[in-house]
C-alpha cells in the first residue's frame, strides 16, 4: 500500500535520509524504530507531502505521490490519512470536540454540526474519554488525555492509513500501556494500515506486525516483530537492549 | 582578502535582504489570492474581525485622543509665534486625517495585532499544529492567513476613520476647554477645511497598513524557527518589519497623493 523507493532528504548540509526503501502492505502495522534525530519523523512527513524528498519516490496504492501539489486531489489524498502527532498538536483555540470533528466541520466531509458533535463524542468514548471533556479546551487536559484526543481526531474520519508519531513519549508506563492497547485495538478493528514511529520497545511489541529500524538515513533491518529478538543485526540488538556499547555511537 | 571581508559581508547582507523581500512578496501574493479562492473559513474571518477591529478600539481611541490634544497644544504654541493661533482646528484636522491618524493606528495595529498573529501562528508551527492542519486537508494559508489579511484590509480603514474622528475630538476638547476656542466655530472650521480627498487618502492608507500588519504577522509566524526562541524571534521580527514597512508605505502613499 505504501512504498518508499530510495528516498533522500537533506536539510542544508545535513543528510537525514540517504535512500530509504520500505514497503508497508495494506492492513499491516509497521513500526519504525531508531534513535532521536535519525529521520523517523521526516520519513512519515515525506509520505504525507509535508516534506518533499530530494530524490526517490513515494508510492501510495500504486500512485506516485512524491510531488503531489495542492488542490482537490491532494485533499482527497490527505482524507485517506489520519495522524497522531507527538505533542498531540491539538488546536488550542478550539474545544475538544471541535478538534476531534475538525475534518467533519469543514471541507469535503462537512456535515451538520450536531451530527459532527455526535461522531466526535463517539470517537472520544472509543478512546476512553467521557462526553464531559467534549466542551473543554485542550489546555485543560492532562498529557495522556491530550494524546487520546489526538488519537480520536486521527480516527474521526475513518482513515485507511494512520500514522502515530511517538504515541507514548512523555507518558507514564501505565498510560503508555493504555495508549498502546488502544492503538492496537483501533488498527485491528478499523482494518487500517498503520505506521508508528517510536523508540519505546514496549510500544513496538504491543503495536507492531513488522518492524523497521532506521539508522544513518537508511533502513538497517526490517522484518516481523517475532524475528526481532533473533535478528543477529548488531544495530538492532544494541537498540533493543539499550546498550551504550555497539555499532551505534552513543554520542551523536 | 581581509580588505574584501566587509564587501563580502555587505554583498551577503544585500542578497539576504533581497531574498526576504522576494519571499515576502510571494507570500503576500499567495495570501491575497487565497482570499478569492474557496474554501472560505467564515468563522475564522469573524474571529479575526473581532480580534483586529473591535478589540483594538480602546487602544486606538486613547492614542488618537491624546495625540489630537497634544497636537492642538503644539499648534497653538507654535502658531502664537507669528500670531496664527486661529489655525488650530484646521491643522489638527489635516494633521490627524492625512498623517497621524493612519500612521498611529497602523503602528498600534503592528504592536497589538501583528505581534499576536505572529506569536500565535509561530506557536502553532512549533507545536506541529500547522502540519496537523495539512493532514486534516486544510490549507494553512487559507485557514490562517487569508481570513486575517482580509479582516485587516476591511477593518483597519474603519479603525483609522474612528481614530481620525477621535483625534479631532481630542483637539476639540483641548481647543475649546483650554485654549478658548468657540465650539461651534471650531467644528465649522474643521468641517469646511477638510476635503473628501483627505479622508479618502486616510482610509486608503489604513487599508494598506492593515494589509501590511496582518501579512507580516502571518509571514513571520509561518516561517518561525524552533522552540520558544523561534517564537520570540518571529514575533520581534514581525513587529519590526510591519512598523518599518508601514512608515515606508506611508511616505510613498503621501508622495503619491499630495505631492504636486
Amino acid at each position: 500500500m505504501i512504498t518508499l523507493d530510495n528516498v533522500h532528504k537533506s536539510f542544508g548540509p545535513k543528510q537525514v535520509l540517504r535512500g530509504v526503501n520500505l514497503h508497508v502492505p495494506k492492513g499491516e502495522s509497521m513500526v519504525i524504530i531508531g534513535g532521536s534525530g535519525t529521520g523517523k519523523s521526516i520519513t512519515i512527513k515525506s509520505i504525507l507531502g509535508l516534506v518533499t524528498p530530494d530524490q526517490g519516490k513515494v508510492i501510495v496504492d500504486g500512485e506516485d505521490v512524491t510531488h503531489a501539489g495542492i488542490g482537490a486531489d491532494r485533499d482527497a489524498f490527505l482524507a485517506r490519512f489520519g495522524m497522531l502527532f507527538q505533542g498531540g498538536a491539538l488546536f488550542d483555540s478550539l474545544t475538544v470536540w471541535q478538534n476531534v470533528a475538525f475534518r467533519l466541520l469543514r471541507g469535503a466531509l462537512k456535515r451538520p454540526k450536531a451530527e459532527a458533535r455526535e461522531i466526535a463524542i463517539e470517537k472520544l468514548r472509543r478512546v476512553g474519554l467521557t462526553p464531559d471533556v467534549a466542551d473543554l479546551f485542550p489546555s485543560e487536559l492532562s498529557g495522556g488525555m491530550q494524546k487520546r484526543v489526538g488519537l480520536a481526531r486521527a480516527i474521526a474520519a475513518e482513515p485507511e492509513i494512520i500514522f502515530f508519531d511517538e504515541p507514548t513519549t512523555g507518558l507514564d508506563p501505565i498510560m503508555s500501556g493504555v495508549i498502546n492497547d488502544l492503538i492496537r485495538e483501533i488498527v485491528v478493528e478499523m482494518g487500517a494500515t498503520a505506521m508508528t514511529i517510536t523508540h519505546d520497545m514496549t510500544s513496538v511489541r504491543a503495536i507492531a506486525d513488522k518492524v523497521a529500524m532506521l539508522h544513518d538515513g537508511v533502513i538497517q533491518w526490517t522484518g516481523p516483530v517475532a524475528e526481532m529478538d533473533a535478528s543477529g543485526d548488531p544495530y538492532l540488538e544494541q537498540f533493543i537492549t539499550g546498550s551504550a556499547e555497539g555499532p551505534i555511537e552513543a554520542v551523536r | 582578502m581581509i580588505l574584501l571581508a566587509p564587501l563580502r559581508y555587505l554583498g551577503q547582507l544585500t542578497m539576504a535582504v533581497l531574498a526576504t523581500i522576494g519571499q515576502v512578496a510571494i507570500f503576500a501574493a499567495q495570501g491575497i489570492s487565497h482570499i478569492f479562492r474557496p474554501p472560505f473559513y467564515f468563522r475564522e474571518f469573524l474571529t479575526a474581525l473581532l480580534q483586529i477591529g473591535w478589540l483594538s478600539l480602546p487602544v486606538v481611541g486613547l492614542t488618537a485622543f491624546f495625540t489630537g490634544g497634544a497636537l492642538a497644544l503644539q499648534i497653538y504654541a507654535g502658531g502664537a509665534r507669528f500670531s496664527a493661533e486661529a489655525v488650530v482646528p484646521q491643522i489638527v484636522a489635516i494633521g490627524m486625517v492625512r498623517e497621524l491618524g493612519p500612521v498611529l493606528v497602523g503602528l498600534m495595529i503592528a504592536a497589538r495585532v501583528t505581534s499576536s498573529i505572529a506569536a500565535e501562528i509561530a506557536t502553532m508551527k512549533v507545536t506541529e499544529q500547522i502540519d496537523a492542519l495539512v493532514t486534516l486537508s486544510t490549507h494553512p494559508m487559507k485557514y490562517l492567513t487569508a481570513p486575517r489579511v482580509l479582516a485587516a484590509l476591511i477593518v483597519v480603514p474603519i479603525l483609522v476613520g474612528i481614530g481620525d474622528i477621535i483625534g479631532i475630538y481630542g483637539g476639540f476638547v483641548v481647543g475649546t476647554g483650554q485654549l478658548g476656542f468657540n465650539p461651534a466655530s471650531y467644528i465649522k472650521n474643521t468641517v469646511n477645511f477638510l476635503e473628501m480627498s483627505d479622508i479618502i487618502s486616510s482610509l486608503i492608507k489604513g487599508c494598506a497598513f492593515g494589509g501590511i500588519a496582518a501579512t507580516m504577522g502571518c509571514y513571520f509566524g509561518m516561517n518561525s524557527g524552533r522552540g520558544a526562541q523561534g517564537v520570540g524571534e518571529a514575533t520581534k521580527s514581525s513587529v519590526q518589519a510591519a512598523a518599518v514597512l508601514i512608515l515606508a508605505a506611508n511616505f510613498i502613499l503621501t508622495s503619491v497623493f499630495f505631492s504636486q
